[in-house]
C-alpha cells in the first residue's frame, strides 16, 4: 500500500457519514409565505396607508386571512379583483377603479400597492398605471403613492417584506442637510418588539425614524369608536428624513438575498432601504443581526453608544446583568439539548446564535429561504461551534420532519406551524416568530433586546423543566 | 335610532338604513349594490342580484376560484395527493386552514396534513413549468404511493400555458393511478364558488363510477356538502350508523376518493351545503338515476326533520321505528340543554354573513333559542340560495359563469337506476319533495334585510343601526366587528370550536351562544368617560 492511499484510506474512514439526502422538486409543508404577504406587513408600517394587490382577489383574501389569524387585528388590504378579461387586456381598468375606491374610502395619507404572480406574469407595469392615474384622476388631494415588485416566484414573503421597504425609502426619501437622527430599520420583528425598540431609541435620547413602525397597526387596542385607518405607523414626513440622517442601523444580514435565487431576467439584486440611502444620501449603514441574546444585543448597544455619543443607560446595564444573572441560575437545565430551530433566515440566524450562547445545541437550523447564506452566516456568529449546526436553506417542514427522525431533537423554536412534528415527537415546541397561529398574543411576542431574550430564556427553560417534571414518576414541585 | 326591544312585535322596516348606505355610492354603483339588497318579504317573489363580480378596491369577504377548488371541495379528502401547481403562497394558505378534521381507519392514508406545491420559481415562469410538475408528480408517487393525485392550478399556470390536463393523462399512463387535474386559477370566476364548480365537474368525471361495489347495506346514501369542518361529519355519521343507515360516501368531510369512485351505487344524495355540490347531485340524478333530496343537520330540529325525510324516503317500517327512536331520546336532551340558556339569550339580535349554504342553516339553531335573525346574506351564494331552485332558469349566464364548463351528461345504461326513478314518480305523488331547494329569503321573517357579499361600509352602518348581540362571519371580519364592541362567531372555523352539526351539536351551539353573549368582557369595552359609541367617517365609491 502506497503512502498516498493510506493517506487516502485514513480520510475516508475518517470523514464525516454525509447522508445523501435527496433533493426533493415539490415542497411539502412549506416553510415561507408568499412575497406579496411580506410587502403588506412592511407597509401596513406606514402611517395612514392602504395596501392595495395588484391581483386577483384570492390573494388578498388570503393574506388578510394569514395576518388575521397571527395579528388578531382588523387588517384592510384592498384588491384590484383581476377577472379573466384583465389577464387578457391588462389590469389597468382595474387597477384604476380600485384606486378611485380606495382612496375615497378611506381618508387615507398613502396608496402602496404590491404586485401577485398574476399582475407580474402578464407584465402590467404598475408604476406607469400610477403615472396615469395622477394625471387623469379628477379626484383632489391626492395621496402619496408607493409600489413594490413582489412576484411570489422571486423569493418569499422575506423579500417581499425587504423589497417594499426599499422601495419605500426609494419613493420618498430625501437629500438635505445632514441631520442628527438615525434611521432604524429592524426587519421582520413583533408589535412589541418595535414598542421595545421605539423604548430604547428614546432612552438613548435619540430623534429617529423607525421603518416599517406596524407596532400600533396592527396591533390596536380596543376602540370606543371605528377607526377605518388604525392609528400609528411612520409617517411619510418622517420617511423623507431618512436621506439625511446622521446614520441607519439595520437589523439582517442575508435580508433580501432570497430573491435572486432562480431568477432568469434579472440578477440584479435591489438594494435594501439603508443600503440604498448609504450609496444616494451617504447615510452610513449598520448592518448588524436581530438583537437576540446578549452577544447580539451588546453589538446593538454598543453601535448606538457610538451613533448618539451616549453612554448605554443604567436601566439596560441593570436588565443585561439579570439576564446573565438567569443564565447562571437556569442554564443547567438547558446545557447539552438538541434544539431545532426553524423559520426566516434572519431570525435563524439571530435565534441560533443566541441559543449557542446559553449552552443549547442547534442540531439543525432550517429556513424556507433560497439565500444559500445561512450556514456561512452562522458560521459567522457561532465560530465555535458552526461545524456541528447543519444550516439548511430551502428546508420545508417535510425536510425538518424526516431530518427530525433519524435525529431526535429536544425541543423546537420557530413559528407555530411545526408543531405537528413537535407532537409526533413528544417534545416541546417554544413558539415565536411568524406565524403563530395556535396561541394567543402571538404577535406580541418579545424577542429583541435583554429584556426580549430574559422571556425567551425563561420559556425555553421553563419548557423543559416542564417537560421534565410532566414525565417524572415522582412529579417534584422544587427545582 | 331603533331600539330593538322593539322587535317583539316584528322586525322594523330597514329602508332608511338602505337609503343611507346607498347614498354614499355614485350613482352606477348605489344602482347595482341596491339589486343585492333586499328588504325581506315571504310573501312576495322577490329578486336578489348575486354572483356578480366584486367591485376593485372594495374589501370583500370572497376569495378565490383555486380556494374553493383546492381548499373546498377537494381539500377534506384525506387518500388523494393535492398538488398545487403554482408559486408557494397559494399551497401553503390553503394548508389545513378550514379545520377539517377526517378519522383514519389502522393503516389509512392521509395526506390531508401536507401542502404540496411545485413552487414555481422565475425559470419556471419564463421556460415553463410542465416538466418540474412531472417530477413532483413522481416524486409524490414515489414517496407515497398514493391511488390519486390532484393537480390545482393557480394563476400563473393558465397565463403561461402550461397544461395540466394533458400532464396528467401522461403521467396518469405512466404511473398507473387516478391523476388529474383542475383549471382552477384565481382569476377564473366571480368568487371561490366557481371553483366549486370545476372541482364538482372534476370528480364526476374522473372519480364518480370508477369502481363498483358490491351493497354493503340496505340503505345505501351520499351525504354532499359536508366538510367535516370541527367534526361535524362525525356527529352526523354517528347517527346514521344508529339508524343502520350506510354512509357510502360525503363529498368530501372525512371522505375518501376510493368512497367517492362508488358512490353511484347510493339509492339517494342528500345535499347539506347546496351551493357548492348541487352539480355533481343532478350529474349523478342524469346518469345513474339517482334522486337527490335537501337535508340540513344544523340545528336540532332540523336534523330530526332530515331524519325522518330519509326514513321516509326509504319506507321502511324499522327504519322509521328506529329514527323516530333516536330523534326522541336526542330532542329530550336537546331540550335540557336548550331549556338552560334560552333565559339568557332569548330575544337578543344576531346577524351572519358566511358562505354560500350556512347563513341559512345557522338560522335554524338561532331560531331554536328564540334569537332573532335581523339581517343576512351570503358570500359567494347564487339566486338560487336566496330564492329557490325555481328561479334557476331566469338566471342570465354572464361571461363568467360561461367561463365554466358545463359538462354533458348522459345515461349510464349499465348502472342506472330505473327502480330508483320509479320510486321518486311514486313518492312525488305523495308530496314528497325531491331535487328542491326553497333557499334563504322564504324561510326569512318579514323586513329582515338580506345582502348578497356585503362589505366593509355596509357591515359598519348594519351594525349601528341593529346594535346586534352577536355577528356571525369569518376570522377576516372578526376583529372589525370586535373592535366595533359586538362578539363575532366564526361560521367557517368555529372558533376552534365545534361540531355543531346535528343534537350533539346543537348542544355545544347553544353552550357557545350562552357563553359569548352572557360574558361581561364586552362592558369593558365602553370607558367610563364614553358612552354610545358611533361610528364616524364618510365614504364615497366609484364605478
Amino acid at each position: 500500500m502506497t503512502v498516498l492511499t493510506q493517506i487516502l484510506k485514513n480520510m475516508l474512514e475518517h470523514a464525516p457519514i454525509i447522508k445523501s439526502t435527496k433533493e426533493f422538486t415539490a415542497t411539502r409543508n412549506a416553510c415561507k409565505l408568499c412575497a406579496p404577504l411580506g410587502a403588506s406587513i412592511a407597509f401596513k408600517g406606514i402611517r395612514g396607508c392602504v395596501p392595495i394587490i395588484h391581483g386577483g382577489q384570492g390573494c388578498a383574501t388570503y393574506i388578510r386571512r394569514y395576518l388575521i389569524s397571527h395579528y388578531k387585528e382588523p387588517v384592510d388590504i384592498a384588491s384590484s379583483n383581476f377577472s379573466e378579461e384583465a389577464t387578457i387586456f391588462g389590469g389597468g381598468a382595474n387597477c384604476y377603479t380600485a384606486l378611485d375606491n380606495v382612496i375615497s374610502q378611506y381618508k387615507l395619507e398613502v396608496v402602496a400597492m404590491a404586485t401577485t404572480c398574476l399582475s407580474e406574469t402578464i407584465g402590467d407595469d404598475v408604476n406607469f398605471y400610477m403615472q396615469n392615474y395622477r394625471k387623469d384622476t379628477e379626484l383632489k388631494n391626492l395621496p402619496h403613492f408607493v409600489t413594490a415588485s413582489t412576484p411570489s416566484y422571486q423569493g418569499s414573503h422575506m423579500d417581499g417584506f425587504h423589497e417594499a421597504v426599499a422601495s419605500t425609502i426609494k419613493t420618498f426619501a430625501q437629500a438635505g442637510e445632514k441631520g442628527r437622527h438615525i434611521n432604524l430599520f429592524p426587519g421582520f420583528v413583533s408589535t412589541e418588539d418595535i414598542r421595545q425598540l421605539k423604548q430604547l431609541l428614546s432612552d438613548f435620547e435619540l430623534d429617529y425614524v423607525l421603518f416599517p413602525d406596524y407596532s400600533e397597526t396592527l396591533d390596536n387596542p380596543i376602540w370606543g369608536t371605528y377607526k377605518r385607518i388604525p392609528e400609528g405607523g411612520t409617517p411619510i414626513s418622517q420617511i423623507e428624513t431618512c436621506g439625511s440622517a446622521g446614520a441607519s442601523i439595520e437589523f439582517g444580514t442575508i435580508l433580501n438575498q432570497g430573491s435572486l435565487s432562480g431568477r432568469v431576467k434579472s440578477k440584479n439584486l435591489s438594494p435594501t432601504g439603508a443600503a440604498f440611502l448609504e450609496k444616494e444620501f451617504g447615510v452610513e449603514n449598520h448592518r448588524m443581526p436581530l438583537p437576540i441574546g446578549v452577544k447580539l444585543t451588546d453589538v446593538f448597544f454598543n453601535t448606538l453608544e457610538k451613533v448618539s455619543g451616549k453612554e448605554i443607560p443604567a436601566k439596560y446595564k441593570g436588565e443585561r446583568g439579570r439576564l446573565i444573572d438567569s443564565y447562571a441560575d437556569g442554564h443547567k437545565y438547558i446545557f447539552g439539548k438538541k434544539a431545532v430551530v426553524y423559520g426566516e433566515e434572519d431570525f435563524v440566524v439571530a435565534m441560533t446564535t443566541f441559543l449557542d450562547e446559553i449552552g443549547i445545541d442547534v442540531v439543525l437550523a432550517a429556513t424556507g429561504g433560497e439565500s444559500g447564506k445561512l450556514e456561512e452566516e452562522i458560521r459567522k456568529y457561532c465560530p465555535e461551534r458552526w461545524e456541528n449546526i447543519q444550516a439548511k436553506n430551502s428546508f420545508d417542514y417535510e425536510k425538518i420532519h424526516d431530518w427530525c427522525l433519524s435525529n431526535k431533537p429536544d425541543l423546537f423554536i420557530g413559528n407555530s406551524k411545526a408543531y405537528y412534528i413537535a407532537r409526533e415527537l413528544e417534545v416541546p415546541i417554544i413558539r415565536c416568530g411568524f406565524p403563530i397561529h395556535d396561541r394567543l398574543g402571538g404577535q406580541r411576542i418579545k424577542h429583541v433586546g435583554y429584556t426580549g431574550t430574559q422571556e425567551l430564556f425563561d420559556k425555553i427553560v421553563n419548557a423543559l423543566i416542564e417537560f421534565k417534571q410532566d414525565h417524572s414518576p415522582v412529579g417534584y414541585k422544587y427545582m | 335610532m331603533v331600539n330593538k326591544k322593539d322587535y317583539t312585535n316584528g322586525l322594523p322596516d330597514p329602508s332608511s338604513l338602505k337609503d343611507e348606505i346607498l347614498k354614499k355610492y355614485p350613482r352606477k354603483i348605489a344602482k347595482k349594490r341596491e339589486k343585492s339588497m333586499v328588504i325581506n318579504d315571504p310573501d312576495q317573489d322577490q329578486e336578489i342580484l348575486a354572483n356578480v363580480r366584486t367591485i376593485p378596491g372594495i374589501i370583500t369577504q370572497r376569495g378565490c376560484t383555486y380556494a374553493g377548488c383546492k381548499g373546498v371541495v377537494l381539500g377534506p379528502t384525506r387518500d388523494i395527493i393535492n398538488l398545487v401547481h403554482g408559486p408557494i403562497g397559494c399551497s401553503f394558505y390553503a394548508w389545513l386552514t378550514r379545520r377539517n378534521q377526517t378519522r383514519v381507519p389502522e393503516g389509512g392514508d392521509n395526506f390531508i396534513t401536507y401542502c404540496f406545491s411545485t413552487d414555481m420559481q422565475d425559470e419556471n415562469i419564463v421556460f415553463g413549468g410542465e416538466a418540474k410538475l412531472k417530477e413532483a408528480i413522481r416524486e409524490a408517487y414515489e414517496m407515497f404511493k398514493p391511488k390519486s393525485i390532484g393537480i390545482f392550478s393557480t394563476c400563473p399556470v393558465g397565463l403561461i400555458g402550461d397544461d395540466v390536463h394533458s400532464v396528467s393523462r401522461e403521467m396518469k399512463a405512466e404511473l398507473g393511478i387516478n391523476i388529474f387535474g383542475f383549471s382552477c386559477e384565481g382569476y377564473r370566476g366571480v368568487s371561490q364558488s366557481a371553483g366549486h364548480h370545476i372541482a364538482n365537474n372534476g370528480v364526476f368525471k374522473h372519480v364518480i363510477g370508477n369502481t363498483d361495489r358490491e351493497r354493503t347495506g340496505k340503505f345505501q346514501v351520499n351525504l354532499l356538502g359536508e366538510y367535516n369542518i370541527g367534526g361535524d361529519a362525525f356527529e352526523i355519521e354517528a347517527l346514521f350508523e344508529e339508524a343502520g343507515i350506510t354512509l357510502l360516501s360525503t363529498f368530501s368531510g372525512n371522505s375518501t376518493i376510493e368512497s367517492m369512485e362508488y358512490a353511484h351505487t347510493a339509492d339517494l344524495n342528500m345535499v347539506m351545503c347546496h351551493r357548492s355540490i348541487n352539480y355533481i347531485a343532478e350529474m349523478m340524478e342524469e346518469k345513474y338515476g339517482i334522486p337527490w333530496v335537501k337535508v340540513n343537520f344544523i340545528g336540532a330540529d332540523s336534523t330530526a326533520k332530515s331524519l325522518k325525510k330519509i326514513a321516509d324516503y326509504f319506507g321502511d317500517p324499522e327504519l322509521t321505528a328506529k329514527v323516530d327512536e333516536i330523534c326522541g331520546r336526542e330532542m329530550a336532551k336537546v331540550k335540557v340543554i336548550a331549556d338552560v340558556v334560552k333565559p339568557s339569550v332569548e330575544g337578543k339580535l344576531a346577524m351572519m354573513f358566511v358562505g354560500g349554504s350556512r347563513a341559512h342553516h345557522y338560522q335554524d339553531l338561532f331560531a331554536e333559542l328564540n334569537i332573532r335573525v335581523v339581517s343576512a346574506g351570503y358570500e359567494f351564494a347564487h339566486r338560487d340560495d336566496y330564492e329557490g331552485r325555481k328561479v334557476i332558469s331566469s338566471i342570465k349566464i354572464d361571461a363568467d359563469t360561461r367561463n365554466i364548463e358545463d359538462l354533458v351528461v348522459s345515461k349510464d345504461e349499465a348502472h342506472f337506476r330505473e327502480d330508483l326513478v320509479e320510486k321518486k314518480e311514486t313518492l312525488k305523488k305523495s308530496g314528497y319533495n325531491f331535487s328542491d331547494y326553497a333557499g334563504m329569503m322564504p324561510e326569512m321573517k318579514k323586513n329582515a334585510l338580506v345582502i348578497d357579499d356585503i362589505n366593509h361600509w355596509e357591515t359598519e352602518k348594519l351594525i349601528e343601526f341593529y346594535k346586534p348581540d352577536v355577528f356571525c362571519a369569518g376570522i377576516k371580519e372578526k376583529y372589525v366587528v370586535q373592535k366595533l364592541g359586538i362578539p363575532l362567531k366564526q361560521l367557517h372555523s368555529y372558533d376552534y370550536g365545534g361540531p355543531y352539526a346535528a343534537f350533539g351539536g346543537a348542544i355545544n351551539f347553544y353552550k357557545e351562544m350562552q357563553r359569548m353573549l352572557a360574558t361581561n368582557i364586552w362592558k369593558l369595552v365602553d370607558t367610563p368617560w364614553k358612552h354610545e359609541p358611533e361610528i364616524v367617517g364618510s365614504m364615497t365609491i366609484e364605478a
